[in-house]
């Protein structure tokens, strides 16, 4: 027995625009009822990628498989198209009124009028705004905007729904609302989507898998802990939210781990490599810890490292504290730690983080394999 | 000051008391503009919708020929359409020169590039992945475009109303191809023009009021539309 095929699955898929290569995807698989995300800065190619598998673009090479058949040969484009909704940045809404908006889809389907009636009323109710309904659109806020979008898309009942930054230009409280309540309606209708944002925590949040993109191209696909844990390269690293990157080089090796020599400083890590061999050493602020006195290590596997706070930045709900170790270290701290430890600028401290924690990306590997 | 007075007093009678005269002539001028201005609607709208959403070379070209045909001197159209009807013109079989039919020849003429090129702006000024989110609902390319025109009615009705603005209000070519035929082929304008010329001030101002009116209404309504705003 086989695994059943994936919804849909592209191979060798490539956009070209004015000459230039800007869609070049070796292969990229999306199982029925799961949520992939893309993440990636802006210009990677998330919406060309999107509107290509929406067949709103042409590709000009590849195959592409829907259901397991071939879409440019045995669906019609049309049918095709017919099972995809998608929702953009701007809800993109018509002018008329809320009902007509979110009925549009059905009405293009030649769907009659009891069954329009009853799918528009559903998904209003769904996402929150049966009260809209003979609103006119010129007259909702940017939220229910959206809202109205999306219940215009899901009305459908798409197969496949693609989301191109849907709560981008949105204020945090409305998006946060927003996104709550399309992850609920996305799991309960068990909605295959795929979608697009530069915003790693919708991501982390939203998917089930995540794509990273740059310049065209998917550079990993995960699980989110996957992704943000051991991301693949230095560009993915920091896209995800990697604050430290230390390039290094192996010096002694020992049973399951290895020391690397970083800026003069060395420093212990778990993983199979050579000596001699060039390594990155990816470090996530939150499993930095800090400490006002250097405290005696009972595990060998500690990096313990004196340091001097250079920064201290408000994000939030926690801070940023950048140290300087003899190589630039980034550690999170709550404002309680802070307060407690009566950091500032300019004092040293002690800055310490596990060997486990740190995530090596071997730099003789070579060019990728296909992810 | 005693001629503008009596003037105006004379021509608000001649309004009210529904004279024969100016009322046939008034209704002449919206039969033939009428007309005109919705046989501009089916050419103007169809190709200006044609042009705004197709790339091919020289559109740049059909774009400013379009802009510039909309302010097309009535005058050289009026030749043109004369020279086209003379009994040894290309159409002068037809027979129609000096007739309605003429005029509404000539004024749709002049219409039907305003029509075109404020369908061509409103297409245009749609926000560009509108079509994309059309085509995302399923939607064929017949029915994108349809939706489309549908998203622009308002914009399309300044069109209407600026392509019935520019005839009504146009008075060298109905002259030329109409002749200003009295009870045939005379409308506001033209029989404005003759008035004047022969003194009757109070015909005159009378049929100058309808024309005022006829164009405060159209503005009301262009201003309506300009004041929308469109949705998010």
């Amino acid at each position: 027995m086989t695994a059943p095929a994936p919804l849909l699955a592209v191979r060798e898929l490539r956009v070209r625009r004015g000459g230039a290569l800007v869609l070049d995807i070796s292969s990229l698989t999306v199982e029925e009822g799961t949520i992939l995300s893309l993440i990636g800065p802006n210009g990677a190619g998330k919406t060309t990628l999107m509107q290509t598998l929406a067949c709103l673009i042409k590709p000009h090479g590849g195959e592409f498989f829907f259901k397991g058949e071939n879409v440019f040969s045995s669906h019609g484009l049309l049918q095709y198209r017919r099972m995809l909704a998608m929702v953009f940045q701007e809800p993109l809404l018509f002018d008329t009124t809320v009902f007509q908006n979110v009925a549009s889809g059905l009405k293009i389907r030649g769907m009659n009028g009891s069954e329009i009636e009853k799918r528009v009323g559903q998904n209003l109710q769904r996402f929150g705004i049966p009260h809209l309904s003979e609103r006119s659109a010129r007259k909702l806020s940017g939220g229910e905007a959206q809202r109205v979008a999306l219940a215009r898309a899901m009305a459908i009942q798409p197969d496949l729904l693609f989301l191109d930054e849907p709560f981008a230009s949105l204020d945090p409280p409305t998006r946060e609302s927003l996104m709550e309540d399309l992850e609920k309606i996305l799991r309960q209708t068990t909605t295959t989507t795929i979608f697009a944002t530069h915003d790693r925590m919708e991501a982390l949040r939203l998917s089930d898998r995540i794509a990273v993109m740059n310049e065209g191209r998917i550079l990993q696909v995960g699980p989110p802990d996957e992704v943000m844990n051991q991301p693949r390269d230095e560009f993915i690293a920091s896209f995800v939210g990697v604050e430290t990157i230390l390039t290094g080089r192996v010096v002694r090796k020992g049973r399951g781990s290895f020391v690397a020599s970083i800026e003069g400083q060395e420093v212990e890590a778990v993983g199979e490599v050579e000596i001699g061999e060039p390594v990155v050493f990816c470090i996530r602020p939150e499993n930095v810890t800090l400490a006002v006195s250097p405290r005696q290590e009972t595990t060998s596997a500690r990096n313990v490292f004196p340091a001097r706070i250079t920064k201290i930045v408000l994000l939030g709900l926690y801070y940023k504290v950048h140290l300087d170790c003899g190589f630039p270290l980034v550690a999170y701290v709550t404002g309680h730690s802070l307060e407690n430890l009566s950091l500032q600028e300019g004092q040293n401290v002690s800055a310490s983080f596990k060997a486990t924690a740190i995530h090596v990306i071997r730099k003789t590997r070579g060019p990728h394999p296909p992810p | 000051m005693d001629l503008i007075f009596e003037g105006i007093l004379k021509a608000f009678h001649l309004i009210f008391t529904l004279d024969p005269e100016v009322l046939g002539i008034t209704l002449l001028s919206l039969q033939v503009s009428g007309t005109a201005t919705l046989i501009s609607l089916f050419i103007g709208i169809s190709i200006g919708t044609v042009v705004a959403l197709t790339e091919f070379p020289g559109r740049r070209l059909v774009v400013s020929l379009i802009n510039t045909g909309m302010g097309l001197p009535p005058v050289v159209v009026g030749l043109f359409v004369t020279i086209f009807l003379w009994r040894n013109g290309p159409l002068g079989f037809l027979g129609i020169l000096y007739t309605p039919a003429a005029m509404i020849i000539a004024q749709a003429v002049i219409a039907t590039p305003i029509v075109m090129g404020i369908t061509l702006a409103a297409i245009q000024a749609l926000p560009k992945k509108l079509r994309l989110q059309i085509l995302a609902l399923g939607a064929t390319r017949l029915q994108m475009v349809w939706i489309l025109v549908k998203e622009a009615r308002l914009p399309l009705l300044a069109g209407v109303m600026a392509g019935f603005g520019g005839v009504i209000s146009e008075v060298g070519a109905s002259i030329m191809v109409g002749g200003n035929i009295k009870g045939y082929s005379r409308v506001l304008t033209t029989a404005t023009v003759m008035e004047t010329s022969r003194g009757n001030f109070d015909v005159a101002i009378a049929l100058g009021i309808i024309l005022l009116l006829l164009a405060y209404f159209i503005n009301l309504v262009l201003t309506h539309i300009q004041q929308r705003e469109r949705p998010r």
